[in-house]
């Protein structure tokens, strides 16, 4: 019986790049801006790193195939060196990479890199690409929007919502995210907006508005990892380790399969009942200090609170307006702005969810850094990413806990 | 060599939008004199996804339906001939009633392949066997009734579908822009029967190159001359002599005829009909008023106009014309009582109310969709190859050990609980219905019908599909909504000059000319 990855790796550093529309930089200069604030963090000299891990969602819009782009930029020295892709999950694959280097003792020290240069496009939301010389044959030609946009028609319908209704809590959730990254230097959206400016908004997708969507954002992040015994001898006191990384991917019943309803993911259920078994966590709604979760659109952060376990079934419009995830509420959700605010350059977006939990469980947070339970500081918190859209998706959730010295 | 053929079935499909004449007018206003009274009547014209192909394929669809079994008489837009020729309806919960058809011809002169055979495709589309022979025929608004003709003039009363169709396209102010429309009709042919819609008793054709209109492969539009010469130069000489030696090879006489359907203007109508002694006999307006002049199609169309309006035994005339004469006697048999295939598909109607997004559909402005408009649609052409039956018949799969139906159809079975290796037989799904569990309006996708509309349709049998939605308007989509399937244009590849197709999800409450759904076991 496998032990899983619990506590076998800590981070030793990390760096986010400032998320937006970075006329100005390329997907090199994003990676080294990453890297130069992770390396200070580490602080480690760069050629002790042994392997390391490229995210990047859509390399033909910017760094190209291979995980090179990355070897290159940071002119590593010439160590193993490995590109991975798995839709909006990108980031965390990488992040899964170099974790399970170090935990198999393939080596001490491994860099995991995330980046999504999508502002060269030209047009505003994200890149037109084909799905498949078959898939081109039959599928929709759909957007992410209008993909997502589904899950709100299917919910509202199993659950005897109003439309309205429904908008009204997805509203808060775009609001909630906008007022938590105005302490977020580094997001890409900092203003503040309220509900009627979301339901005022122009339609995207059905029933979703463009304040229900999450910015469209170049930027890179990522993550150095070592065992927990290195780290401690490299003078690191308080560490934050790895509990749980789980991925799950579709294999075709939501897309082919009458079973499914449309109105939850099938993935991230699956995913988070693994992830709490492998990190140890019996109630996960007692003891996540804060979540970060897949917020590419307002309905998507709703469904996900009950496909988590953190929600009951049905009730997570009233929780949402509850204000249970607000950042004084019972587990704040996307602290840092979430993907709604703070950004989504897609093969990043893992690896900043993960530097904003490692902030937070450091007392490092700033502006936006929060108490945790009974105010002794927080001490585990959760990452989700859902790759893909609805029909066909890989959702990831990992675990990160603080072990103290 | 002559002898008589059977018409067993038709099926009739006049696309659901309709453009008003008086819109047509108000728009061009500014280009002609004020007028008191606005033109009558609409047009049918396609949508955005709609060709002569599409048409032809809904039509024949239409035609090959049998009866819906318990539904009740007239449930489909088709009809059928009841015990003639083995068509025996059967109903749609038998599955694969099947007529074998030893050939079906497509007849056009909008065809949008110039060279690819396009009945081959819509046979793959009606799922007929590859064995079924296919021609192509074009060149000119006879395209129709020259199959017919050479039919009746050997004799030959093999099982045949032919189906014609136009969809043409019209200079913006042009009078062809008023008195055109898109459709198509199908005839299903075979051994004559009292028992079927019709006998064509006999034929007779003469030939004139009268350039009243034409135009020139590769070209847009028709270029078309004075009616008025065509009239009184052309149709009154050609016309009256055609008739006369078809009846006079007939031993009928002009009297005993009922029915003159022939395509050509009420007023030129008139004076055809009293110069070639069937002044009395019936004449169908509906079609021109509310659909249009169908091109090829046209002839078919008033065929069954005037079989709707036949009592058993009447006979009709039939014309073609199109730098010729082509003339058909035609006897309405039992089999056509109670036949409302034309008056179904044209009350179907709904009004297009922007005669701007009409001219867009048609490609005769260009609006700027933005960059996602320059999606690369490029077709894979091993693929569609490799999955013709999927794409082309929406063949899926059922797997044989747990009956789950799934599409596309896969190596190992989608239901979790199965997961069998190697165990679908393909499934058509078609000629089936669904229902929708998800939809969007997506207002950001490329689509040249904003929004572009599409999400999860599962099937009576089981088996979810993501699907594009067609022929609604924003905002009328609902879950749970009922749905059928529709052959229909998938991408336009600009850059390599190809169209491919795929089937679509219409809801059926919204279109009364659709069949009531049976069920499907």
């Amino acid at each position: 019986m496998a032990s899983g990855i619990r506590d076998k790796v800590a981070i030793l550093g990390m760096g986010c790049s400032k998320f937006g529309e970075r006329w100005d930089s390329g997907p090199d200069d994003l990676m080294v801006e990453a890297f130069d604030e992770a390396l200070a963090d580490a602080g480690i000299e760069r050629d002790r790193i042994e392997a390391a891990w490229l995210g990047v969602f859509f390399d033909e819009q910017s760094t190209g195939k291979s995980a090179l782009p990355l070897s290159m930029a940071l002119r590593l020295p010439n160590i193993p060196t490995t590109r991975v892709e798995n839709l909006c999950a990108t980031g965390t694959e990488a992040l899964r990479g170099a974790v399970y280097a170090v935990a198999a003792g393939a080596c001490d020290i491994a860099l995991a890199m995330g980046v999504e240069k999508l502002k060269d496009t030209g047009f505003g939301g994200l890149p037109e690409r084909t799905k498949g010389t078959f898939e081109d044959l039959y599928l929709p030609s759909s957007t992410a929007p209008g993909a997502f946009a589904q899950l709100a028609v299917a919910y509202a319908g199993r659950h005897g919502y109003a439309m309205p209704d429904l908008k009204r809590a997805m509203a808060h959730i775009s609001c909630k995210s906008h007022e938590n990254a105005t302490r977020n230097p580094k997001a890409h959206l900092r203003n503040r907006i309220t509900e009627q400016q979301v339901l005022d908004a122009p339609a995207i997708s059905y029933p979703l508005g463009v304040l229900d969507c999450c910015g469209v954002s170049d930027g890179a992040a990522c993550a150095i990892v070592t065992t927990p015994e290195l780290a401690r001898s490299l003078g690191k006191r308080d560490l934050v380790t790895l509990r749980a990384l789980q991925l799950v991917p579709s294999n075709g019943v939501e897309m082919s399969h009458k079973s499914w309803d449309g109105s939850h993911t099938l993935t991230t259920p699956l995913a988070a009942r693994r992830a709490y078994a492998e990190a140890g966590i019996r109630d996960a709604r007692a003891e996540l200090d804060l979540i970060e979760v897949h917020d590419c659109f307002s309905i998507t952060e709703l469904v996900l609170m009950e496909d988590l376990g953190l929600s009951d079934e049905g009730q997570a419009p009233h929780d949402v307006l509850d204000g249970r995830y607000d950042r004084e509420g019972r587990i704040p959700c996307q602290i840092d702005g979430g993907l709604k605010c703070f950004g989504h350059p897609i093969g990043a977006t893992g690896l900043r969810m993960a530097y904003e939990i490692y902030l937070q469980l450091l007392g490092r947070a700033g502006a936006r850094q929060i108490k945790g339970r009974g105010g002794l500081g927080p001490t585990l918190g959760l990452t989700h990413n859902l790759g893909g859209i609805p029909n066909r998706n890989i959702a990831s959730v990992s675990i990160f806990g603080l072990l103290s010295a | 060599m002559s002898g008589e053929v059977g018409l067993l079935r038709c099926g009739v499909h006049v696309p659901r939008l309709r453009l008003a004449r008086a819109d047509i007018a108000a728009a061009l206003s500014w280009t002609t004199p004020a007028t008191r009274t606005p033109p009558a009547g609409t047009r049918a014209i396609c949508n955005w996804d709609e060709d002569s192909l599409t048409l032809a394929v809904e039509a024949a669809r239409r035609c090959l339906e049998p009866a819906a079994a318990g539904a009740g008489a007239g449930a489909g837009a088709g009809a059928g001939a009841a015990g003639a020729g083995g068509a025996s309806g059967t109903g749609r919960a038998a599955g694969a009633e099947r007529i074998a058809l030893d050939a079906l011809a497509f007849c056009s002169t909008t065809a949008p392949f110039a060279d690819r055979d396009d009945a081959v495709l819509i046979a793959a589309a009606l799922d007929l066997p590859d064995t079924t022979r296919t021609t192509n025929a074009s060149g000119s608004l006879r395209a129709g009734t020259g199959d017919l003709i050479a039919r009746v003039a050997e004799g030959r009363d093999e099982s045949a579908l032919l189906i014609a169709s136009d969809a043409r396209l019209t200079r913006p102010g042009s009078p062809q822009e008023m008195s055109y429309g898109d459709a198509a009709a199908a005839l299903l042919l075979g051994q004559p029967s009292s028992a079927a819609l019709a006998t064509l008793l006999a034929a007779q054709s003469i030939g004139g190159d009268f350039v009243d209109h034409y135009r020139m492969s590769g070209e847009s539009f028709d270029y078309a001359l004075e009616e008025r010469w065509a009239r009184d130069e052309s149709l009154l000489r050609l016309v009256p002599r055609a008739i006369e030696a078809l009846l006079a090879g007939a031993g009928v006489s002009a009297a005993d005829v009922r029915h003159f359907a022939a395509p050509a203007p009420p007023a030129a109508l008139r004076k055809l009909a009293e110069a070639s002694g069937l002044g009395a006999a019936q004449r169908d307006a509906r079609v021109l008023e509310s659909c249009g002049d169908a091109g090829a199609a046209l002839p078919y169309l008033l065929l069954v106009a005037a079989l709707e309006a036949a009592r058993p035994g009447e006979l009709i005339v039939l014309l073609g014309i199109g730098q010729g004469v082509d003339a058909l006697l035609v006897r309405a048999e039992r089999g056509a009582q109670g036949l409302d295939a034309l008056t179904r598909a044209l009350a179907a109607g709904r009004q297009e109310r922007s005669y701007v997004r009409y001219l867009s559909h048609r490609g005769l402005i260009e609006v700027d969709f933005g960059m996602r408009a320059e999606r690369d649609q490029r077709t894979a052409h091993t693929v569609a190859w490799r999955k013709r039956d999927m794409i082309t018949a929406f063949k899926g799969g059922r797997c044989t050990r747990c009956q789950t139906v799934q599409f596309p159809r896969t190596r190992v079975c989608v239901n979790p609980d199965c997961r069998a290796t190697d165990t679908q037989l393909p499934h058509r799904l078609a000629d089936s219905h669904g229902s929708v569990k998800t939809f969007t309006e997506d207002w950001q996708a490329y689509s040249v019908r904003p929004p572009y509309v599409y999400g999860n349709v599962q099937f009576a049998e089981g088996g979810n599909l993501f699907m594009e939605f067609t022929d609604l308007e924003a905002g009328e989509l609902k879950v749970g909504d009922p749905v059928r399937f529709v052959f229909r244009i998938k991408d336009e590849d600009r850059a390599r000059a190809f169209r491919r197709y795929f089937w679509k999800a219409t809801p059926t409450l919204i279109d009364p000319a659709t069949p009531a759904p049976t069920e499907v076991t």
